[in-house]
C-alpha cells in the first residue's frame, strides 16, 4: 500500500478491494458498531443534548461568518502572548514556512502530535525531503507509520488494523526507526501499548521541536487547544523547546467560554467519553514553563474558496469527531482508505471535493459516495446536513455552475463522463412532464414484458449482477383506475 | 374527505399492487380517493443524482396536478420525503440564484398537505387499528428517508402491531440503510450490493416470513436481493398488509 492518496482512481473502484476483503469489513465493522453503540448511550445521558447541538452550530456559523475579524484578533492575541503567526495559503506554502522554521532550529527530527492539518498538506513527505524526520506519537498513527500504510479513520486512523497485524508492524519496523520491540511480543493490548510507550518515550525526551494541530483557536485569548485520550500531545506540547502548530482557520472559537459545548459535544460523540482523558491548552510562550518558541502556521489551502460556497460552507463547522464515518455503512463497508483523502468517511466525500475541487476522478465520484441515508446528519454534534452538501456537490459535478476559486469567482463546466447519464435524466424529465409519454412507455413495458430479462445488459449490469429485477406487471396502476375508476365490482367505487 | 393518491412512478408502473392496496384501504376507512392521471414523477431521481435543474419542471408540474386537492397520500416515505424537505429547498435555492420567488411560491402549497400513508392514517385519521388480517410473520424495516427524513418514528409499527394475526419480529440493525438509494445503487453497486445482503441476513435472522417497509424502491432492492440469495423471504409493502382483510387476504 502506498503512503499517499496521488492519483487514486475513484471512490467505488477503490471501494471494491475492501468490500471483497473479509478481515477488514470485520475489522471495520466490529470497531463501528462497538463505538457506535457507546456513542449512543454517552449522548443519551445528556438531557440537553439537541441544545448543545445547536448551540455549536450556532457558534460555528457566527464564527466563519466573521471570520476575517477572528483572524485578526487571533493572530493579536497570539503575538501579544509571545507567539509568532504566519500564514499559509496552501499546502506547499504551509510545508516551506514549516520546514525553514525547523530548520533554523538546526534540528533534523521532530516529533508531531496527530495533526489532519499536517497530513492534508503531506508535511512529513515535505519534511523528509529536506532530510527532517517526522515521528508520529499517537499510537495508531504510529502504527500507520511504521506500517508504510495510510490513515483510515478521522480518530483511530489505524482503525483497520487488528492486533496481530499491529503486532507483526511493530516487531518488523520499530528497529528502523528507534528503540525496536521487545523480543517474544505478543499481541495483547497491554504488551502493544509497552512496546509503543518504550518507543516513544525515548523521542520525546530527546526531541527539541515539536509539530502539532489543534482541536480549537480560541480568537479572544490566542490560545489553542488539543483534545486527546493517551498524553503524548501533552508530551509534544510541552517537552520541545520549539512548538510549531499548524492549523486550518476554520477552527476558531471566539472566545474562551465557547470551548464549554464543544468540550461536552466532542468527546461523547467521538469516543463516548463524559470527558475526554487529556485536555492540553498552551498560549504563546511562558518563561520557564513549555516551548520557548511557539509559531502557529495558519493554513487555508482551499479553505476560504470553501466559505465562499452557500451550501457547501457548513463542512467548515466540523470539529473531526468522527461520530459520522462509524455510522456511515458505506464507510463501514468501503474503508476509509477508499476515500483518497485524510478526511475519509461522509464529512471526508463533502470536505475533499471542497477543497481540492472536483477535477479528479477521485473527488469527482466522492459526491455520490452515499445512499443519502442521512444518518451522518443525525450524529454530527454540529449539525452539518451532509446529505445536502452532497447532493449540492453532485450538481456541481453533473451540472457545473458557479464556485470559488484560489479567490476568485468562475463558473465550472459540467464533469465529463456523464454524458449518457445526463441524456437518460433529460429524457425522463422530458416523458415525466407529458403524462402520455409515460404511459405509453408503460404500456410498451407492460405489453413486452415477457420478453424482460431478470438481469440487464450495459450499465444495468451493476445492478443485476447482485439482484434480480421485479418483473413488470400485466398493467400499470393508472391503466386500472382508468378501466375500473379505481374499484372493481367486488370492492365497490372510490367515488 | 377527499384525498389525493400520489403513487409514484415507481408503483405505478412496477409495483400497481401497492397503488390498488392504498386506494382499497382508504376507501374502507371512509376516505374518497382520487388519483390525478396526470401525475408523473416527483424528481427525486433527478434531484439526488444532481439535476437539479432537470427536476424543477417535474416538481412544477406535481404542484399543478396537486395543487388544488385538501391532502395528498402517498405510500412511499422517500418520494413524501422529496415533496415536503426538498422542494422548500428547490424554492430557497432558486432565490439564492436570483430567480426570484416564483418557484417557492409554486411549491408552496403542496408541502404541508403532503402526507406519507402510515403518517395519514395516524395523523390525519387518527386510527392505528385499520381493521386489517395478516396471518403471517413479519419484520418491519424503516426505511431511510421516511425514518429520518420524514420521521415516521413508530407509527408504521404500531400499525402493524394492530394487524390481526400479523406477529411483528424485531430487525436487528432495523436503522440501517438497505443500500438502495437511487443512483447509488448503480454507481458504487458494490458497496450497496453488500449493504443488501447485510440487511437481507438480518432480515433472514429473524425467522419471519415477510419483511414490510414503507416504500418500493427499498423493497426492490431488499427483494431482488433475497431472490438472488434464495432466501425464501419476501418482501411486502405495508399498504397490502394494511389493506388485507379476512374475506380479502393479500398473498
Ligand atoms: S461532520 Fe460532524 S460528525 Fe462528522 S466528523 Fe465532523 S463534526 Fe463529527
Amino acid at each position: 500500500m502506498s503512503g499517499t492518496f496521488v492519483g487514486m482512481p475513484a471512490f467505488p473502484k477503490a471501494a471494491q478491494e475492501a468490500v471483497g476483503n473479509p478481515t477488514l469489513r470485520a475489522n471495520l465493522r466490529h470497531a463501528t458498531h462497538t463505538i457506535r453503540a457507546k456513542r449512543a448511550a454517552a449522548v443519551a445521558e445528556v438531557s440537553d443534548w439537541a441544545a448543545l447541538r445547536e448551540a455549536g452550530k450556532q457558534i460555528k456559523d457566527h464564527t466563519l461568518r466573521h471570520l476575517d475579524r477572528y483572524l485578526v484578533q487571533l493572530e493579536e492575541s497570539v503575538t501579544a502572548a509571545g507567539g509568532t503567526v504566519h500564514w499559509a495559503a496552501d499546502a506547499d506554502e504551509a510545508n516551506r514556512i514549516v520546514t525553514r522554521l525547523v530548520k533554523e532550529t538546526g534540528e533534523s527530527e521532530v516529533v508531531k502530535v496527530k495533526s489532519m492539518a499536517t497530513q492534508e498538506i503531506g508535511l512529513n513527505e515535505a519534511l523528509e525531503a529536506e532530510g527532517i524526520r517526522a515521528y508520529e506519537t499517537d499510537l495508531a498513527e504510529l502504527i500507520v507509520q511504521l506500517g508504510k500504510d495510510r490513515p483510515s479513520h478521522i480518530l483511530v486512523p489505524a482503525i483497520h488494523r487488528n492486533r496481530g497485524e499491529i503486532r507483526d508492524i511493530f516487531a518488523a519496523e520499530m528497529s528502523e526507526w528507534g528503540r525496536p520491540a521487545p523480543e517474544g511480543l505478543t499481541d495483547t493490548p497491554a504488551e502493544l501499548a509497552e512496546a509503543a510507550r518504550l518507543h516513544l518515550r525515548e523521542k520525546f525526551l530527546r526531541a527539541r521541536v515539536g509539530v502539532s494541530g489543534a482541536n480549537f483557536m480560541v480568537a479572544e485569548t490566542g490560545t489553542l487547544v488539543v483534545v486527546e485520550s493517551e498524553g503524548n500531545g501533552r508530551m509534544c506540547l510541552t517537552l520541545p523547546e520549539t512548538l510549531i502548530s499548524v492549523v486550518g482557520i476554520e477552527k476558531i472559537v471566539p472566545t474562551w467560554r465557547d470551548l464549554e459545548v464543544f468540550l461536552q459535544t466532542l468527546p461523547r460523540s467521538s469516543t463516548a467519553e463524559r470527558m475526554n482523558p487529556y485536555t492540553s491548552t498552551w498560549t504563546g510562550t511562558t518563561d520557564g514553563d513549555g516551548p520557548r518558541t511557539f509559531h502557529l502556521v495558519l493554513l487555508d489551502n482551499g479553505r476560504t474558496d470553501t466559505l465562499a460556497d452557500e451550501v457547501g460552507r457548513q463542512a467548515l463547522r466540523c470539529i473531526r469527531c468522527s461520530a459520522c464515518l462509524n455510522v456511515c455503512p458505506v464507510y463501514e463497508r468501503a474503508g476509509g482508505h477508499a476515500y483518497g483523502s485524510v478526511y475519509p468517511g461522509p464529512i471526508g466525500a463533502i470536505l475533499s471535493p471542497q477543497l481540492r475541487g472536483t477535477g479528479s476522478e477521485i473527488d469527482a465520484s466522492l459526491p455520490y459516495a452515499s445512499s443519502l441515508c442521512g444518518a451522518c446528519y443525525e450524529v454530527c454534534p454540529v449539525a452539518i446536513d451532509i446529505p445536502e452538501v452532497l447532493v449540492h456537490l453532485r450538481e456541481r459535478v453533473v451540472q457545473g455552475g458557479p464556485v470559488t476559486l484560489e479567490g476568485n469567482r468562475t463558473v465550472l463546466k459540467p464533469a465529463k463522463g456523464h454524458a449518457a447519464e445526463r441524456a437518460a435524466m433529460r429524457a425522463a424529465r422530458w416523458a415525466f412532464a407529458r403524462p402520455g409519454a409515460l404511459r405509453a412507455g408503460q404500456r410498451l413495458a407492460s405489453r413486452t414484458r415477457r420478453l424482460h430479462p431478470r438481469t440487464l445488459p450495459g450499465p444495468g449490469r451493476a445492478w443485476s449482477g447482485s439482484r434480480d429485477l421485479p418483473p413488470v406487471p400485466a398493467e400499470p396502476f393508472r391503466d386500472w383506475w382508468q378501466r375500473t375508476n379505481g374499484g372493481d365490482a367486488g370492492e365497490g367505487r372510490a367515488k | 374527505m377527499r384525498v389525493a393518491l400520489f403513487l409514484t412512478c415507481v408503483n405505478d408502473t412496477l409495483y400497481p399492487d401497492t397503488g390498488r392496496a392504498v386506494v382499497k384501504l382508504l376507501t374502507r376507512l371512509g376516505v374518497e380517493v382520487d388519483f390525478p392521471m396526470a401525475q408523473t414523477c416527483c424528481g427525486q431521481a433527478h434531484y439526488n443524482t444532481g439535476y437539479r435543474h432537470e427536476a424543477e419542471p417535474l416538481a412544477r408540474h406535481f404542484s399543478d396536478v396537486f395543487g388544488e386537492y385538501e391532502a395528498i397520500v402517498t405510500p412511499s416515505g422517500s418520494c413524501g420525503a422529496m415533496v415536503r424537505e426538498l422542494y422548500p429547498r428547490m424554492g430557497e435555492r432558486a432565490r439564492a440564484e436570483g430567480r426570484g420567488d416564483t418557484l417557492a411560491a409554486t411549491l408552496a402549497p403542496v408541502v404541508p398537505k403532503t402526507y406519507e400513508l402510515t403518517e395519514f392514517l395516524v395523523d390525519v385519521l387518527g386510527v392505528t387499528e385499520v381493521g386489517a388480517y395478516y396471518p403471517h410473520t413479519v419484520t418491519y424495516h424503516p426505511t431511510c428517508h421516511g425514518l429520518r427524513g420524514l420521521g415516521l418514528g413508530d407509527r408504521p409499527r404500531r400499525l402493524l402491531q394492530a394487524v390481526k394475526g400479523l406477529e411483528l419480529r424485531e430487525l436487528p440493525g432495523a436503522d440501517e440503510c438497505c443500500g438502495f438509494g437511487g443512483t447509488f445503487a448503480l454507481k458504487n453497486s458494490d458497496v450497496s450490493a453488500a449493504m443488501g445482503a447485510d440487511k437481507v441476513r438480518n432480515a433472514e435472522s429473524t425467522g419471519a416470513e415477510v419483511l414490510c417497509a414503507a416504500d418500493n424502491s427499498c423493497l426492490m432492492h431488499i427483494g431482488g436481493t433475497m431472490t438472488r440469495l434464495r432466501t425464501g423471504m419476501r418482501p411486502v409493502h405495508i399498504a397490502e398488509i394494511l389493506a388485507s382483510t379476512e374475506a380479502e387476504p393479500a398473498l
